[in-house]
């Protein structure tokens, strides 16, 4: 897979500190498994934490903590020695294009989405997700357009299948649309095709259209 | 001309080599109890590592009772985890802050931290030096205190406060774009010592 726009540094900072909603999370992760080199970079991010970690003053521990632990472990070895007899290389391999983190809320399979239309050609739904922020899958027909719209905050665009094209260029699978609220943009799908599209955003979505506008309080964007 | 009693300089020095070695050491533990199982150096691990996990999960804002039980399941998390543990991609701590990262908010939110290694961490594509990690990470807490204030300040409300760009951007009152600006200059920064020598 040959991906072409990648995740802002400051994404993944976020990322790594666990500091942005679960529904930016969910969509940086999905662009994780798929692109090698954002992966380097996240890890990368994660070492700054692991050396904050190391250079906190320690707190105090109950004291029977350790012994608490100790327990825990004795109590539970069988069945963790029971779970990891296989090795995690003999996963079962997934064949479809729904990355992992995503499989854990729709499954395996964009057929099994319960969509629900928009207009004509353009489907979504929502997954439920905690602590603010908005996690979309979206749907569109070929030659379809999504509604011109700006935010307040980030927006996160992770091309599953298909193809798309805005003033920013053409994004295809595995490319992410990394922006902030300087961008106002529309969409427009160049595949053969359905484009299938997880978005998440930290604060509501802005449509500059009056049709967005009308739109927007059925679509909860 | 005499400036500095003599010694000081040594003991920096003596300082410095001890904590270099040090991230090394434990690096090169838990890698090995990864194999072992050996409840003696999970007990070492413990030793050092609980008090620093507390400690971070106590920054984030939770109580000193919630911090106490979620370091205890991370710490459980170390023992049933450590066969996935990858020292040729992460120093010790930077695994286990992870670890305790995705323990704190899988609690606030009721909801699992989505994770991109997933059962994959250990079928990797480049496998580095495993001594290579721990020597970055010593670079790092070097590099992250040479940053600007107003960096630093960003760094940490990001990873010890938890707080989003929006938060962060509200609470010292700059735009959304200056946090963000702020966060990937200190990150190029940080992450220059990944192209220097090693």
């Amino acid at each position: 897979m040959s991906i072409r726009h990648h995740l802002d540094e400051a994404t993944l900072l976020s990322y790594a500190a666990g500091s942005m909603s679960q529904a930016m999370a969910l969509v940086t992760a999905c662009h994780l498994v798929m692109c090698s080199q954002c992966r380097t970079r996240a890890q990368q991010s994660e070492a700054i934490g692991g050396a904050l970690l190391d250079s906190l003053i320690p707190a105090s521990v109950n004291d029977d903590a350790l012994a608490s632990v100790l327990a825990a472990i004795d109590a539970q070895d069988e069945t963790v020695q029971i779970r990891s007899v296989k090795p995690p290389s003999q996963r079962p391999s997934v064949k479809s294009d729904v990355p992992a983190p995503l499989a854990d809320y729709i499954g395996e399979s964009f057929d099994d989405v319960e969509w629900k239309r928009i207009v004509p050609g353009v489907y979504y739904f929502d997954l439920p997700c905690q602590s603010g922020g908005v996690s979309r899958l979206l749907r569109i027909a070929p030659g379809k357009a999504m509604l011109p719209h700006s935010h307040d905050g980030n927006e996160l665009t992770l091309v599953l299948r298909g193809s798309f094209t805005d003033e920013i260029g053409r994004f295809a699978a595995g490319d992410i649309a990394d922006l902030d609220d300087q961008i106002e943009h529309q969409p427009l799908v160049d595949s053969a095709e359905d484009c299938i599209c997880l978005v998440a955003t930290d604060a509501p979505l802005k449509f500059t259209t009056l049709l967005g506008r009308l739109v927007q309080p059925m679509t909860g964007f | 001309m005499e400036s500095k009693p003599p010694g000081d300089d040594v003991e920096k020095v003596v300082t410095i080599n001890r904590d270099q070695s040090a991230s090394r050491e434990w690096t090169r533990l838990l890698a090995q109890f990864a194999e072992t199982r050996d409840k003696a150096e999970y007990v070492q691990l413990f030793r050092h590592f609980a008090p620093k996990v507390k400690g971070y999960i106590v920054r984030l804002g939770l109580t000193d009772a919630t911090a106490e039980e979620l370091m205890q399941e991370t710490m459980l998390a170390v023992w049933n985890k450590a066969h996935l543990y990858n020292p040729s991609k992460a120093a010790a701590s930077t695994w286990i802050f992870t670890l305790a990262r995705n323990q704190s908010i899988d609690w606030m939110r009721r909801q699992k931290y989505p994770e991109y290694e997933l059962e994959d961490w250990h079928v990797g594509e480049d496998e580095g030096d495993a001594g290579e990690q721990s020597v970055l990470s010593d670079r790092m807490a070097g590099a992250i205190k040479t940053l600007p204030e107003n960096q630093a300040q960003v760094i940490h409300m990001s990873f010890f406060e938890g707080r989003s760009h929006q938060e962060i951007a509200d609470r010292i009152g700059i735009p959304l774009g200056s946090v963000k600006s702020r966060l990937r200059l200190a990150a190029d920064k940080l992450k220059t010592i990944w192209r220097a020598e090693v």
